[in-house]
C-alpha cells in the first residue's frame, strides 16, 4: 500500500487538497474482479462480507490501487426495500421488475432502518475487516445511491419522471424516505469504518436532467443529504455529464466529482480547478479491448490533461469497472500510473 | 417540408416546456394545411428528430426528450389512431428490452417512432434470447429494436443473433454500452445501432427504404 514516500491516505490526501502529491492516485473500481481472484461466482462472492474484503485486499496489491472499495451492486438498497436482485455470471448484479408497482402506493414507503436489516450488515463486516487490515493508510469508499436517483431503482425511470414533474406531493414524500434512508445508511458505513462516502447521483447528471430541473430538484436533495453525512463525499454522475452543473455541484458541500469520458477532462478539470478534486474518466466499456499501446496512451493523455496542480485522481468514468475488462488491462493502468503519474508531470513528446 | 417550417420551432418550444396544450393546438392546427400521416412524418418527426440530436450534442437532457416523445404520441394517438388505415404501410416490427427491466431507452423509442406514424409492437422488458426467438418465429418480425443497459447483454446478442441465423429478421441495437463503445454494435453482429432516437428514426426510415 505504499509508493516512495506517501501512503495511499496521504496521497489522497494531498491530491484532495489541490496540491500534488508524489504521484497521481489511482482508484481502480473493480468490484466484480475480487470474485475472480477468489475463484467465486459473482452471487457467492457478494454473498458474504469477508469475501468482498479479501477481495478487495486482493486487487489492492495486485494492482497498487490507492483505496480500498467494499461497494457490493446498485440495487442492494432497493433490495433493502423488499426489491428483488437479479445475479448472472458475468456481470453486476441488477434490479428485478421496480419494487413499487403502483406509485400510489409511495405515500406508504417507509424507510428500512439499517440496524435491521440484515441485506446491509455484510457490506458494514466488509468494511470493519478492511479498516483493521488498512490501518489508516489507505482510505476505504463507502457507497451509498442518492436519495434522487433510488427512484430509478424503486419504481423505474418513466414513473419517476411523470412523479418529479407531475406529482409534487408524492415527490416530497419519496425524497424524505430515501434522505432518511440514505443518511443512516451512509452514517452507519462512516461508523464501521469508511474513510468516505460515494453518493452516486446519476439523476442529477446533466445527460438525464436539465440544468433548471436539477436546481430545484437534486442539488437540493444533494445539499440537504450531503450535510447530515458525518464524513466527506465524492458525489458520482456514473458516466453523466455534468459541465453544465459544475458551479452548482460546488455549493453541494462534496469534495470529489465522479465524470464522465463523454467530456473532455481538461475542461472539467478546470471548471472545478481549487474547488472539487476531479475522479475519472476511463472508458469502462472502452477498457474491455484496449490493447497495451491504447491503455498507455489513453492514460498518459487522462494524466497529462488533470494531473498537474493536484486535484485528481485517475478513476472509470462509471464507478464501476466491468467484469470483462482484462486483468492485463488494470495492470498496464496501474503500470502507467507508477511511471508517468509521478509528479511534476512531465511533457509528453508528440 | 416547406409548409412547416413557420411552426418547427414552436412546436419544439411547446414540447421543451411541456406545453401539452399548446403542443396540440400547434399540431390540430397544421391540419388544415396537412394530412395526419404527413404531419407524423414530417413534422412530428422532424421535431423528434431535432430533439434527439439536441440530446446527443449535450443541449438537451434525456427527460426532455423522454417528456417530448409521449406528448407527441399522445396527440399523434388522436389524430392518427393505430387503426388508421392511413398509417404507414412497413413490416411487423417491434421493440424490447434485453434482460433488463430498465425501460426508459425503450419508451422514448417507442414514442418517437409512434408519433412518426410507424406501428410497432412493445414487447416490454426482461426478455431472454430463448424469449426472443419463439416470439420472432412466431409474430414473423421483421425488425426487432433492442434496447440494452448493461455490457454483458450486450454482448449476449451475439448469441440472439446466432439462434436467429435462419430468420431474416434485422436486429437494431441502442442503449449504454454502445454509446460508450462505437465499436461494440458490430462486435456483437446487429445489422444496425441508434445513438439516440434521431438515428434510430433514421434506421428504420432507411429499413422502410430497403437500403440498409
Amino acid at each position: 500500500m505504499k509508493t516512495k514516500d506517501m501512503t495511499s491516505m496521504e496521497r489522497v490526501l494531498t491530491t484532495l487538497s489541490h496540491k500534488e502529491p508524489d504521484r497521481v492516485p489511482l482508484f481502480l473500481l473493480a468490484t466484480m474482479h475480487g470474485a475472480k481472484e477468489l475463484g467465486m461466482s459473482i452471487k457467492d462472492y457478494f454473498a458474504k462480507g469477508e469475501n468482498v474484503a479479501e477481495g478487495q485486499l486482493r486487487i489492492n496489491s495486485k494492482y497498487h490501487t490507492d483505496c480500498l472499495y467494499p461497494f457490493f451492486y446498485a440495487p442492494l438498497e432497493t433490495e433493502a426495500f423488499g426489491g428483488d436482485v437479479i445475479f448472472t455470471d458475468d456481470g453486476p448484479p441488477n434490479s428485478g421488475i421496480p419494487l413499487i408497482k403502483d406509485i400510489e402506493k409511495i405515500n406508504c414507503l417507509q424507510a428500512p432502518k439499517v440496524k435491521d436489516t440484515k441485506v446491509l450488515h455484510k457490506v458494514l463486516k466488509s468494511i470493519q475487516l478492511l479498516k483493521e487490515k488498512a490501518k489508516g493508510e489507505t482510505p476505504i469508499i463507502g457507497v451509498v445511491m442518492s436519495p434522487f436517483s433510488l427512484p430509478v431503482l424503486q419504481l423505474g425511470f418513466e414513473k419517476y419522471l411523470d412523479i418529479i414533474h407531475f406529482r409534487k406531493d408524492m415527490f416530497n414524500h419519496l425524497m424524505q424516505v430515501n434522505q432518511e434512508f440514505c443518511i443512516d445508511w451512509a452514517n452507519a458505513q462512516l461508523e464501521a469504518g469508511a474513510t468516505a462516502i460515494c453518493y452516486f447521483d446519476p439523476v442529477s447528471s446533466s445527460t438525464i436532467i436539465p440544468r433548471e430541473l436539477y436546481l430545484e430538484t437534486g442539488l437540493q436533495i444533494a445539499k440537504q443529504t450531503i450535510a447530515q453525512i458525518k464524513g466527506p463525499t465524492a458525489t458520482h454522475f456514473a458516466s453523466g455529464n455534468c459541465l453544465p452543473i459544475s458551479d452548482l455541484v460546488s455549493q453541494t458541500g462534496t469534495a470529489v466529482v465522479g465524470v464522465s469520458s463523454n467530456e473532455d477532462i481538461g475542461v472539467i478539470k478546470n471548471a472545478f480547478k481549487d474547488k472539487l478534486t476531479v475522479l475519472g474518466n476511463l472508458n469502462g466499456v472502452e477498457m474491455r479491448r484496449w490493447t497495451r499501446e491504447e491503455t498507455h496512451r489513453i492514460v498518459r493523455d487522462i494524466i497529462q490533461k488533470a494531473a498537474p496542480s493536484g486535484g485528481f485522481i485517475l478513476s472509470d468514468n462509471h464507478g464501476e469497472i466491468p467484469f470483462q475488462v482484462p486483468d492485463e488491462v488494470l495492470l498496464t493502468i496501474s503500470e502507467t500510473v507508477q511511471t508517468f503519474g509521478v509528479y511534476p508531470i512531465t511533457k509528453k513528446q508528440q | 417540408m416547406d409548409k412547416f417550417k413557420f411552426i418547427i420551432n414552436d412546436l419544439e418550444r411547446a414540447l421543451l416546456t411541456m406545453n401539452h396544450e399548446k403542443a396540440e393546438s400547434i399540431v390540430i392546427n397544421a391540419t388544415s394545411i396537412s394530412s395526419p400521416i404527413e404531419i407524423a412524418s414530417e413534422l412530428i418527426s422532424q421535431v423528434l428528430q431535432k430533439i434527439g440530436e439536441a440530446w446527443e450534442e449535450g443541449k438537451l437532457a434525456l427527460s426532455q426528450v423522454y417528456m417530448s416523445g409521449v406528448i407527441c404520441e399522445e396527440i399523434i394517438e388522436k389524430i392518427l389512431p393505430p387503426s388508421d388505415p392511413n398509417r404507414k404501410n412497413q413490416p411487423k416490427m417491434a421493440i424490447a428490452v434485453f434482460e433488463d427491466y430498465h425501460l426508459l431507452g425503450k419508451r422514448i423509442i417507442y414514442s418517437t417512432l409512434r408519433a412518426s406514424g410507424f406501428e410497432l409492437t412493445d414487447l416490454g422488458g426482461g426478455l431472454t434470447s430463448e424469449n426472443l426467438v419463439g416470439i420472432i418465429k412466431k409474430e414473423k418480425i421483421k425488425i426487432l429494436l433492442l434496447s440494452v443497459l448493461m455490457l454483458p447483454s450486450a454482448l449476449r446478442i451475439k448469441e440472439l443473433k446466432s439462434k436467429l441465423s435462419d430468420s431474416d429478421v434485422k436486429i437494431i441495437v441502442g442503449g449504454a454500452p454502445f454509446r460508450f463503445d462505437n465499436n461494440l454494435w458490430k462486435e456483437v453482429g446487429a445489422d444496425g445501432y441508434g445513438k439516440d432516437s434521431s438515428e434510430a428514426l433514421e434506421i428504420v426510415n432507411k429499413l422502410m427504404e430497403g437500403s440498409v
